[in-house]
């Protein structure tokens, strides 16, 4: 039963759309071209007259378009919830927002395991390698084909704060504001060491057959499972695994001895590696992470310079001091390059103890932080509006 | 705005690019940035001035620079503002570095406690000067790191090739201090403005 609690935006939707076709492919950084393109996203809040008041979502690796409120039937409200709806830093009341499924993903956008239209099977590893300018792109399409020239502000964490930067860099007149969280600009060899890891447990698996396991009616869970396992470790500090599990035992007060689950820190990563396996695609795993170990758009300096000088985003940017995933010293480059070309830019590096994570909770000093910046990004607007 | 920001924001150029380390609730910037044409960007450590310099629309990075300035490349200000923050922070010497790397130029602002109602309640009085630039008791005072005017000077002639360009000098209201200050601003001026580069 769904419920439209204070502060919930309620009982929302996904949509789709088609925002390339065989007429007008998208065509991608590489130059390949995909056709038909659907995207899967939601909306929530009013769009204004100007249209000025959009906010767009962007996820991260594996979250989707239903960013908040709750699906007809559904007690689980969206992902970021805590953050957005009436009231809430992201306020609904006052902000048109937008969260899709982004592309390559697996939860109703087009992907590797969507139907390609020349075989009539998934694309499996014939979908084209694509880079964040390609996700950012199709974003982009998606404003225009809702009739808005320019984002008052681009949200993300993680991979959602890379697309975010990406955006601003690509089309600097059609983003007012970043908030990019726990992001980064280029990731270390340890970061990509865990991305290859969790590849390897994938592409690994007999079930695997070279991404084309669709075909052959299976799946390979347990590399996509333990990929998973692994990841979601990153994304927890020391602290809060040991606050969570300690050496606690999970069906006995004594230790059983042997190699079936026993601590309890154990049976939650089965748990999370198995839920994930209904929600998310292999393939799209795959490419996901490539995006993220690819993505370095200070890498070449002077070509990147002259998209720097002069632009005037404003860029809300922070981190976690517990986070070692991307680590505040991620945050911290992009805020020396942006500050280096007179880009203005707001930093804060936030306590709390839940590590990567971090970002996708009610921490209050970091809610505080981004609805200061979004009223006064608002405020800004009204005014540019009112003078 | 505190009349020695007024002070200090007359010694910078129209259209400057400027950061100001400890920056407080912004008011500084904001100033400078709608009636000069400045661009600002500040740096704080307090969480409620970040909080009130967020709110008035300023960016700032939020530090602590006693740390050094690892966010901010050489010379990639036009000028530098230390504003009453000198005598705060615990390595002054690393602080002055820091802002001749990063700026072209650099305007500190600081209490001097060579004034001579300074050098009067320690001497008749033998404690801790409490008087209108230096209005907090020694164990409440965020001012850990006491120098005089002369001491500034030296401090300057030891650590920089940059030398001090401007000077202006306050009186105990933050008010620009009148010709006999000018005289003897060690023992006349409450505080002094001064340029750098």
């Amino acid at each position: 039963m769904a419920r439209a609690t204070a502060g919930s935006v309620g009982l929302v939707e996904t949509d789709r759309v088609v925002l390339f076709d065989e007429d007008d492919p998208l065509v991608f950084e590489s130059g390949a071209t995909l056709a038909p393109v659907v995207v899967a996203y939601e909306t929530y809040g009013c769009l204004n007259d100007e249209r000025s008041n959009a906010v767009y979502i962007c996820h991260a690796l594996t979250g989707d378009a239903h960013a908040a409120g709750y699906h007809e039937g559904s007690e689980r409200p969206g992902w970021w919830d805590n953050l957005i709806g009436p009231g809430k830093p992201i306020d609904t009341d006052r902000y048109f927002v937008i969260c899709s499924n982004l592309l390559g993903g697996c939860q109703g956008t087009t992907g590797p395991s969507s139907i390609d239209p020349a075989t009539g099977r998934p694309y499996g590893l014939r979908f084209p390698l694509f880079t964040m300018s390609d996700l950012v792109k199709v974003h982009r399409a998606l404003t225009r084909h809702l009739g808005i020239e320019r984002v008052l502000a681009i949200v993300g964490g993680s991979l959602g704060g890379m697309q975010g930067l990406q955006w601003a860099l690509d089309a600097p007149g059609e983003v007012a504001s970043v908030i990019a969280i726990c992001a980064s600009s280029r990731l270390t060899a340890q970061n990509i060491a865990f991305s290859a890891v969790a590849r390897e447990g994938i592409m690994r698996d007999p079930d695997f057959h070279e991404g084309d396991y669709a075909q052959h009616g299976v799946a390979p869970t347990r590399g996509l499972a333990v990929a998973r396992m692994m990841a979601h470790i990153t994304y927890l500090s020391e602290e809060s695994m040991r606050t969570k599990f300690g050496r606690r035992f999970q069906d006995s007060a004594e230790p059983r001895f042997g190699f079936d689950v026993d601590f309890q820190v154990e049976s939650y990563l089965q748990y999370q590696g198995e839920s994930f396996l209904k929600r998310f695609d292999a393939n799209s795993y795959l490419y996901l992470t490539r995006v993220m170990d690819y993505f370095d758009p200070f890498g070449d300096m002077e070509a990147v310079a002259p998209r720097l000088e002069g632009l005037d985003t404003r860029f809300l940017v922070l981190s976690f001091d517990s986070d070692w995933r991307f680590d505040t010293s991620h945050s911290r480059e992009i805020v020396r390059v942006l500050a280096a070309h007179q880009v203005p830019v707001t930093f804060r590096e936030i306590r709390s103890p839940h590590g990567h994570d971090s970002f996708l909770l009610e921490v209050p000093e970091y809610h505080r932080t981004i609805a200061g910046f979004m009223d006064r990004q608002a405020d800004d607007v009204e005014h540019d509006r009112g003078g | 705005m505190r009349p020695d920001q007024d002070v200090l924001a007359s010694l910078i150029p129209e259209g400057s690019r400027v950061l100001d380390l400890g920056c407080g609730d912004g008011a500084l910037l904001k100033h400078l940035m709608e009636t000069k044409g400045c661009s600002g960007q500040g740096v704080e450590v307090s969480t409620e001035a970040f909080h009130a310099a967020v709110a008035r629309g300023i960016p700032v990075v939020q530090a602590d620079i006693d740390a050094g300035l690892p966010d901010f490349a050489d010379r990639s200000f036009d000028v530098v503002v230390l504003s009453q923050t000198l005598q705060s922070v615990y390595r002054p010497n690393l602080v002055m570095r820091e802002v001749m790397r990063v700026g072209r130029r650099g305007i500190v602002s600081f209490p001097n406690f060579g004034h001579w109602q300074v050098r009067v309640k320690l001497l008749l009085g033998g404690r801790m000067p409490v008087t209108k630039a230096l209005p907090n008791e020694w164990h409440e005072t965020p001012n850990i790191r006491h120098c005089t005017i002369s001491d500034f000077e030296r401090l300057v002639m030891r650590e920089g090739p940059w030398q001090i360009t401007e000077r202006r000098y306050l009186d105990g209201a933050g008010n620009a201090a009148n010709g006999l200050t000018k005289r003897a601003p060690n023992l006349l001026a409450a505080g002094a403005v001064f340029a750098l580069g």
